[in-house]
């Protein structure tokens, strides 16, 4: 399954993340979160292991909340396309501090590697910008990542949309913390709100 | 004194209100900012009230899951929010309320209530029946209001045990306190 013209996922999110500042970060379920895991434990992550389809709500609600903060869901092609209409929601919305990106190994790699709907005709990119995010692109080498990387902390010129199409590789897991509450409340006393 | 008086009047204008607008006011007070809702016509006066109050921001949804979501974020970035939505859209949330779970924040959702009372249509019976148990399996509490004397009392317990006691709970507005809606003269 491997292409050599696709990026490695692990090498992508590392550079996104590399220079994140306050960014958050917020990994939807299966390999993002191991990818996000990988480039280190952060107390501004926040991996989801299920609740398939909420990665960009869980960040459009906090980028509305917090208006100054760089928020970015790096999320997988199956997990983006079952929360599809959040792209519209996100599009009505326009929050500018909302970056939101999918590492796309047209695959269901958790699950044996079943192809997904982008290996076919579902364009991502086409679809997020038809939804109403204008900045909607596909990032297809290293050095437009490291630019965008650092678009994500330009709070005022968002929301943006990322399509990386990844090499389908299975790679060594890296587990992240699974404890919602731990990571809620490490995330919340990092932004400076206490537990109730 | 003068913030005491302010409390006072505010309670007073809260029971003089429609229910819809008696829901508003607690909202307000408890200091809900994020609004998002799959639109129903019982819930039409509340989100006009939203859409017309500056503080608070009316989130339209494509559907009901998504609000769950929203409302995790939007406490992670310190705000508290209040999901509404028709009867027919709780099994749209089934799966997306395992969050309210596993991260113990603040859920509260206003469901108006279809399938019951006098209904007409046969294909809001089917969710309308389950929309309790559906929730109560998924870890939710639910608190009920069927008459305009008693949603105050029932919006106050349902936000205070969502907001204070992290208890995830859905308050249901019969369709007896709606009113039928009327498809034939």
């Amino acid at each position: 399954m491997s292409n050599a013209n696709h990026l490695d996922r692990r090498q992508v999110v590392a550079t996104l993340l590399a220079d994140r500042k306050g960014a958050v970060a917020i990994g939807g379920l299966g390999a993002s979160t191991y990818d996000i895991a990988a480039a280190g434990d952060h107390d501004r992550n926040l991996y989801l292991w299920g609740a398939m389809g909420g990665a960009v709500m869980i960040g459009l609600g906090l980028a509305l909340a917090q208006p100054e903060l760089p928020v970015v869901v790096i999320t997988g092609d199956g997990e983006m396309l079952m929360g599809m209409g959040s792209l519209a929601t996100v599009g009505l919305q326009q929050p500018k501090n909302l970056t939101i990106v999918v590492l796309d190994n047209e695959s269901y790699g958790e699950t044996g590697g079943q192809p997904s709907h982008t290996a076919a005709a579902a364009d991502l990119v086409g679809i997020a910008r038809a939804c109403g995010i204008s900045d909607s692109r596909a990032l297809t080498t290293q050095m437009e990542l490291k630019t965008f990387a650092k678009s994500l902390h330009e709070v005022s010129a968002g929301p943006r949309f990322a399509n990386v199409k990844i090499d389908a590789a299975n790679l060594e897991r890296v587990l992240s913390n699974r404890d919602g509450r731990f990571i809620l409340t490490r995330l919340r006393g990092s932004l400076g709100f206490k537990p109730i | 004194m003068h913030a005491h008086s302010d409390a006072s009047a505010e309670q007073a204008a809260e029971r003089t209100a429609s229910w819809p607008g008696e829901i508003f006011a607690i909202l307000k007070r408890l200091g809900v900012r994020q609004v998002p809702y799959v639109p129903d016509a019982g819930h039409a006066e509340l989100i006009n009230r939203v859409l017309a109050e500056p503080s608070m921001r009316a989130i339209p949804l494509t559907t009901e899951q998504e609000g769950i979501a929203l409302l995790l974020g939007a406490w992670a970035g310190g705000q508290r929010g209040v999901l509404l939505m028709q009867s027919s859209g709780v099994g749209n949330c089934i799966n997306m309320l395992a969050l309210t779970q596993i991260f113990s924040f603040p859920f509260l959702t206003l469901v108006t209530m279809r399938g019951e009372w006098g209904e007409f249509n046969p294909w809001q019976v089917p969710m309308g029946s389950s929309t309790q148990g559906a929730f109560e399996l998924s870890g939710v509490k639910v608190l009920r209001a069927s008459h305009p004397s008693e949603v105050r009392e029932v919006m106050e317990a349902a936000a205070n045990q969502a907001f204070h006691a992290l208890t995830p709970t859905a308050m249901l507005l019969s369709q007896r306190l709606i009113g039928t809606r009327v498809f034939v003269k």
